[in-house]
């Protein structure tokens, strides 16, 4: 398949005012009378406002008004906007508006909090212990769909010692296959138990906001992965109709799953601005960031995997326990338990997971949420059954690995495009893996070699949404998307969808995006590697539509039936008489005549109630196409990533260092290679972060954090990547996909921080470490004979 | 957001110290700002006047003295780290000024500063009324603390470190701080200079209020002897060191002569190793007296609980130092 735009390097058209910094973020924008806010923020994991005595800070000049949890909606345990009972330090308390920013700086510290402290807890498995502390007041349990309830586990439920998960009852769970018969007839059974930190996003772009009230319409300057799929949440968090809400965000700095749906925050300023009168610029700083940017849950969780002698998993055992942060979080652990079902294929398997509060920052969905956690919890198990068995640690991974139209899970699901294997083939030819796993354990003075091959699984496309293009009478296509711009350029990659399909000169499109009165489509969140799948399916139906349409006008004005024409440059041609053409800019004019469907008049009954409203106040401005996203899709679009690493470990300092590094993802047929070579290297680089330093710590006897700042968080620099990474694609078309492609963004994070976990097991000799991070001091207590000095199920320690 | 403050530019020394004199203790002296504005936006230091030290003359730059070497205290790390002087003379401080955070604090940030930085402590950078803090107890040093980058040597009070890559080379080249104030100017030793908290638990250096640091010279008589640096940190750049190590070995007719070994981010001084300098003395350089170096180095070491993996690396460190250090 001989594409003319998809596939080609290009530059997308927001590129030149990032690197020139003409790129205006949340934060940049200034509103005549525009007031600033700061937050008071709780100093104590958990406490119940007493009494808030704000009458001096009323009194300094330039304060103009102080919001409190009273006056702003609440999310039963959800994230809060504003709150009175804080569950975690660096809580949201109330917000002060000033003239400046150093007087509401001024008058937060004017303000007197009389707190109740309470109760709190870091330990999921110490809150469901008989003496466990519960980290909210209604509860130690909650979740997406899992009401907020108190779970008390028996102390024999803890007889099994400090480094083993407990048995206690989990809230949910799923089986299929023959799980006993699975481990009894298995080889090789392995019963471990783990740990994964939780970490913090730390995107680079702080969530500013700025907004302002106009005529009952709110607009909302904020900093978001998604655009249109936000509105509706968001307008709910500021008490608005959605219709009346304009958002503006053109870019995005750094989301990581941080920024993919509305987050309560954002709704603050509105609700200031509603207040004052005035319109409110919030400026967070990278310290609140660290509190209310979100992070990756961490897991306590237990596995126990049987393999045949071959190396096939026959059962498969996983206990998950997550922990929520503060308030109710994302769903890591289920998808955690989905991708070992999709990755492994197990004869048979168990899930079952519980997610539990403990009093710290909120967590969401951080690229390859729970996908990512299981990884790097699991492979170093898999290598650790390959070297038992005598099997090659790729053969191992191959044997496992699900093929085109695999089904997975407790309903046999079915999954489209999966070249796992291939990926897993086409990497290890590529990085020699079979010359370099010889060097394994070599020794050159204190460093020995450590070789690592890693796995990992994200789904990469969702369906459903909606497309809207627009040809303007000078002949121009506006595409029109809803979906963001969180840094991958796949909003521009997926615009070229529509140009390749109507035979358009790129350079001559507008995408319009960014703002709500550029009339955006309802589109899908940015976030979930779905993008370059589920939006180019938008533009391809939009484009379909606008084609008909084209060649419709071109049959009712030049005679003979629409399926005499074909579309070229920038006309519509009859095939018979390449002298007998329409040009777009004429159908667009013909368009706005003819009115109805042509121009938008009459739209689709199917179409989102946002992409109504966009379509509807372009209507009669040109030749629209609209439609919904109902091309057939039947059920899963996976996206893999096998990752290769070799390591040096210096066995007197524990340093380790990654000589090379090797991404091979399957991706379908790739939109765009440049975008795509940064996607897979920075979310490899992401994951040496997890696998080697990030991890939020807290002092258990205060409930202070210690590593907020990026000082002290600790993300990879680039000298902490390997001196030579490589992107390999697997170039297999995606069959549920009309132009083949699908999404990369979170396998290679997993897939690396897993290749490095093994790498280093690897070079030390075998499996030492049920933990991630692994970082330096682990790895020189090891080497030293030294027993480490955090409980094997500890969390949130270093 | 750093609260308001005033912000004085001086041009000449004795304008800084009138200031200096004029504000006491509730004046700051400005470096290359790397240390002042964390403190600032974490609104845990609120001086009334800021004093910045950059705009006057002569305080940068590295000269020629009779006996040895003088850098101004303002001169800049990647300055240091490439200076010629120091290079053939001095390499582990140009080593130890490339190792210090990254490219772009070392382009701004200075050997001053970076000598007088305070302790790292978390618990101290928090704003908790610590010890150093001038409170009543030490937030790092219960059971349950979270000190994995905390002392394991001379803690006293507070178990803080200094965290500077440079102080331990000083401490091996028995580097002089040359300290000036209105009343004049005094010189002391890198000895005397890093103080524990026995000394001052609330400081980490003998300055006063009313000093700045002018210079740092190096004595001819530490040039060129067999060097050594280096420092471990979680990531590659950008990191305060776990530990690092200096030593400076004097190795003549085949022996070791003199021994000066230090290591940093283990004590609040920079942490000279007499145990295991005096182990070698006498001793060929190579695998067996680098052994004897690590059994000594880590004589008396009290780890916390979440530090006991410095032991081992400080071993390991001083081995590594004893044998693999080289003259120029």
């Amino acid at each position: 398949m001989a594409y003319r735009l998809i596939g080609k390097d290009f530059l997308p058209p927001d590129v030149v005012a990032k690197v020139t910094g003409r790129a205006k973020y949340a934060e940049d924008f200034r509103v005549d009378g525009m007031l600033h806010a700061k937050l008071l923020t709780s100093p104590l994991p958990h406490a119940r406002v007493t009494s808030i005595d704000a009458s001096r800070a009323l009194r300094i000049p330039g304060v103009v008004a102080i919001l409190t949890a009273d006056e702003v909606p609440q999310e039963p345990a959800g994230n809060p906007i504003l709150t009175n009972e804080p569950t975690f330090v660096g809580a949201p308390v109330l917000a002060v508006a000033a003239i400046d920013e150093l007087t509401a700086a001024e008058a937060v510290d004017a303000i007197t909090v009389v707190w109740e402290p309470l109760p709190f807890s870091f330990d999921p498995l110490a809150s469901l212990s008989p003496s466990g502390v519960t980290a909210r007041s209604d509860g130690n349990v909650g979740g997406v769909g899992v009401e907020v309830k108190t779970v008390t586990w028996e102390a024999g439920d803890f007889a099994g010692g400090d480094a083993r998960l407990p048995s206690g009852k989990m809230g949910e769970s799923w089986q299929f296959g023959d799980l006993d018969g699975g481990f009894a007839n298995a080889k090789l059974v392995l019963e471990e138990s783990f740990v994964t930190a939780s970490m913090p996003h730390h995107t680079m772009e702080t969530r500013s906001a700025l907004a302002y009230w106009r005529n009952g319409k709110c607009f909302v300057h904020g900093s978001s992965q998604s655009h249109t799929f936000i509105i509706p949440r968001l307008a709910r968090y500021i008490g608005v109709e959605p219709e009346n809400l304009v958002f503006i965000g053109e870019f995005c700095g750094g989301g990581f799953g941080s920024k993919g749906g509305a987050y309560p925050l954002m709704a603050l300023p509105a609700h200031l601005a509603k207040k004052t009168g005035r319109p409110v610029m919030m400026r967070i700083s990278r310290a609140e960031e660290y509190f209310l940017g979100s992070g990756r849950h961490g897991f306590q969780g237990k596995l126990k995997i049987g393999f045949a002698a071959d190396g096939r998993i026959t059962a498969l055992d996983v206990r998950l326990i997550q922990d929520q942060g503060g308030v109710i979080g994302a769903t890591d652990y289920r998808s955690a338990g989905e991708g070992l079902a999709v990755v492994y294929q197990p004869l048979a398997m168990r899930w079952s997971g519980l997610p539990v509060f403990t009093n710290t920052p909120p967590c969401g969905p951080m690229r390859g949420p729970g996908q990512n956690q299981m990884a790097a919890a699991i492979e170093p198990l898999i290598d650790k059954a390959a070297r038992q068995l005598g099997i090659d640690r790729v053969a191992i991974r191959a044997v496992n690995a699900p093929a085109v139209q695999s089904t997975f899970g407790p309903k046999s699901e079915p999954m489209s495009s999966c070249y796992l294997k291939e990926a897993l083939d086409k990497g290890a030819k590529a990085f020699g893996w079979e010359a370099r796993a010889l060097r394994s354990g070599q020794r050159r003075g204190s460093k020995v070699i450590g070789i690592g091959v890693g796995q990992a699984f994200h789904s990469a496309g969702f369906n459903g949404f909606d497309g809207l293009l627009r040809i303007t009478p000078d002949g121009k296509l506006h595409v029109h998307s809803g979906v963001g711009n969180l840094g991958t350029y796949s909003y521009a990659g997926t615009s070229r969808v529509a140009a390749e399909l109507l035979n358009y000169a790129w350079d001559r499109v507008v995408i319009e995006h960014g703002d709500s009165r550029r009339a955006l489509p309802w589109n899908s969140v940015q976030a979930g590697s779905n993008t370059t799948f589920t939006e180019a399916r938008t533009n391809y139906v939009a484009a379909m539509d606008i084609r008909r349409k084209l060649l419709a006008i071109a049959a009712k004005d030049l005679g003979g039936a629409p399926d005499d024409y074909d579309l070229g440059a920038e006309q519509v041609v009859a095939k018979a008489d390449p002298a007998k053409v329409l040009t777009f800019a004429q159908a667009a004019r013909r368009a706005v005549q003819l009115g109805g469907a042509f121009s938008g008049q009459d739209l689709p009954s199917d179409i989102h109630a946002i992409t109504r409203q966009a379509a509807t106040a372009i209507a009669g401005t040109g030749l629209i196409g609209v439609a919904k996203d109902n091309l057939p899709k039947n059920g899963l679009v996976p996206g893999f990533c096998a990752a290769f690493v070799e390591i040096e470990l210096d066995v007197e300092t524990g340093q380790v260092t990654i000589l090379d590094h090797l991404a091979s993802c399957d991706v379908g047929i790739v939109v765009h290679p440049q975008s795509i070579d940064t996607q897979i290297k920075g979310g490899s680089l992401m994951g040496i972060g997890m696998a080697r330093f990030e991890r939020r710590v807290y002092d258990p006897r205060i409930g202070l954090p210690a590593n907020v700042g990026l000082t002290q968080a600790k993300p990879p620099s680039w000298l902490d990547g390997a001196a030579s990474s490589v992107a390999a694609t697997v170039d297999a078309p995606e069959m549920q996909n009309p132009m083949g492609v699908k999404g990369v963004g979170e396998p290679p994070t997993g897939a690396t921080a897993a290749a490095v976990l093994c790498a280093i097991s690897d070079a030390m000799g075998g499996h030492l470490f049920n933990r991630v991070p692994v970082a330096i001091d682990m790895i020189i207590n090891a080497l030293a004979h030294q027993a480490p000095p955090h409980r094997p199920l500890q969390v949130h320690t270093v | 957001m750093a609260p308001s403050f005033e912000f004085y530019q001086p041009t000449r020394l004795g304008d800084a110290f009138a200031l200096l004199e004029r504000f006491g203790k509730d004046g700051w002296k400005l470096a290359g700002g790397h240390d002042s504005l964390s403190w600032f936006k974490e609104r845990t230091k609120r001086p009334r006047a800021v004093i910045d030290l950059r705009g006057i003359g002569g305080l940068d730059g590295v000269r020629e003295r009779a006996d040895g070497l003088e850098i101004g205290a303002m001169t800049t790390l990647v300055a240091i780290e490439r200076n010629p002087l120091i290079r053939s003379r001095f390499r582990l401080l140009s080593e130890a000024a490339g190792a210090v955070a990254s490219p772009q604090i070392r382009n701004s940030g200075t050997i001053g500063g970076n000598i007088a930085q305070h302790a790292r402590c978390w618990y101290f950078r928090s704003g908790q009324s610590c010890f150093r803090a001038g409170g009543r107890e030490c937030f790092a040093d219960y059971p349950e603390s979270i000190n994995r980058e905390h002392a394991l040597f001379d803690a006293g009070r507070c178990v803080a470190v200094n965290p500077s890559d440079i102080a331990p080379v000083l401490a091996v080249l028995d580097a002089q701080m040359v300290i000036q104030s209105a009343k004049g100017e005094r010189i002391v030793g890198s000895d005397a200079f890093f103080v524990g908290p026995r000394t001052d638990i609330t400081s980490l250096n003998c300055l006063k209020p009313e000093e700045i640091l002018t210079a740092i010279r190096l004595p001819g008589s530490s040039a060129n002897a067999a060097f050594y640096f280096e420092k471990v940190a979680d990531r590659q750049v950008w990191d305060f060191p776990l530990v690092n190590v200096a030593a400076a070995l004097v190795i003549e007719e085949g022996v070791i002569r003199r021994a000066a070994i230090a290591c940093g981010a283990v004590a609040a001084t920079p942490k000279r190793l007499a145990a295991a300098e005096a182990a070698i003395i006498g001793l060929p350089p190579g695998e067996d007296a680098a052994k004897r170096a690590a059994a000594a180095a880590v004589q008396g070491a009290n780890p916390l609980t979440y530090n006991g993996y410095k032991v081992p690396l400080v071993a390991n460190l001083v081995m590594r130092a004893v044998r693999e250090a080289r003259t120029q």
